[in-house]
């Protein structure tokens, strides 16, 4: 019990706030990344860090417009990322190379997103303190 | 910052899209099936060695023996054992592992 009463050495003396980085690089339903990486989003922001999501490669297919999951089963989250804001997270970058690859435009998503080159990604990559990979 | 890569290039694109989006100074480890893409004769092989020009490129030599594959190491790409991993994710202040 005493273990529980010292303090953590690394215990900071006022709230940190860390740059959150979620990269999400996968289909929505054929796996269950996508929702978990969603619901990080939301955790972090409830303990008001600073989060950013970036999507790349097939993650850009989360954000498409009209998705209809009633036929597979699988509850449709995709409208939790117009609640996202709500949260105060509003950081949505989206990779160019991949949605040219993917035949898609901004008109196409579902949300309002920054639409960046790989190597402005890398760049904000390079700023954060924690990147989680989904 | 420090990118590390698990995953063969000739399975998925993740060393492909790694490589757009990594800048100049950054470095690259390649542990487990990502140790692939530090091969002589491989498919990305021009693509790695393209990389090593800007990134600094490293390969878990562990995985490497593993896998029969260390003498086919590409020139340019330094080896590093788990003590040398570790040291990589102290040494820079970002560490993104992708998926």
């Amino acid at each position: 019990m005493t273990e529980l009463q010292a303090p953590l050495p690394s215990a900071p003396s006022g709230p940190k706030v860390k740059k959150f980085m979620l990269v999400n690089r996968k289909a929505p339903y054929g796996t269950i990344y996508a929702l978990e990486s969603l619901e990080v989003a939301l955790i972090t922001a409830t303990f008001d860090q600073d989060v950013s999501l970036v999507f790349m490669d097939d993650g850009v297919y989360q954000l498409v417009k009209g998705q209809q999951t009633q036929g597979i089963g699988i509850k449709n989250f995709s409208p939790a990322f117009r609640a996202l804001e709500g949260y105060d997270v509003e950081k949505l970058y989206v990779d160019e190379t991949s949605m040219a690859q993917r035949g898609l435009v901004e008109k196409d998503l579902l949300v309002p997103v920054e639409v960046l080159s790989s190597a402005q990604l890398g760049e904000l990559m390079a700023q954060q303190d924690v990147i989680l990979s989904f | 910052m420090l990118h590390i890569i698990n995953k063969s290039p000739l399975q998925t694109r993740t060393l492909e899209t790694c490589l757009r989006t990594a800048q100049p100074g950054h470095a690259l480890l390649l542990i487990e099936d990502g140790i692939y893409g530090a091969t002589t004769g491989s498919a990305t092989e021009a693509q790695v060695r393209q990389a090593c020009a800007t990134l600094k490129v490293y390969a878990l030599q562990p995985d490497m023996d593993a896998r029969g594959l260390t003498g086919r190491l590409i020139e340019g790409i330094t080896l590093v054992d788990y003590g040398g991993f570790v040291d990589l994710t102290l040494t820079h202040s970002t560490s993104h592992s992708w998926l």
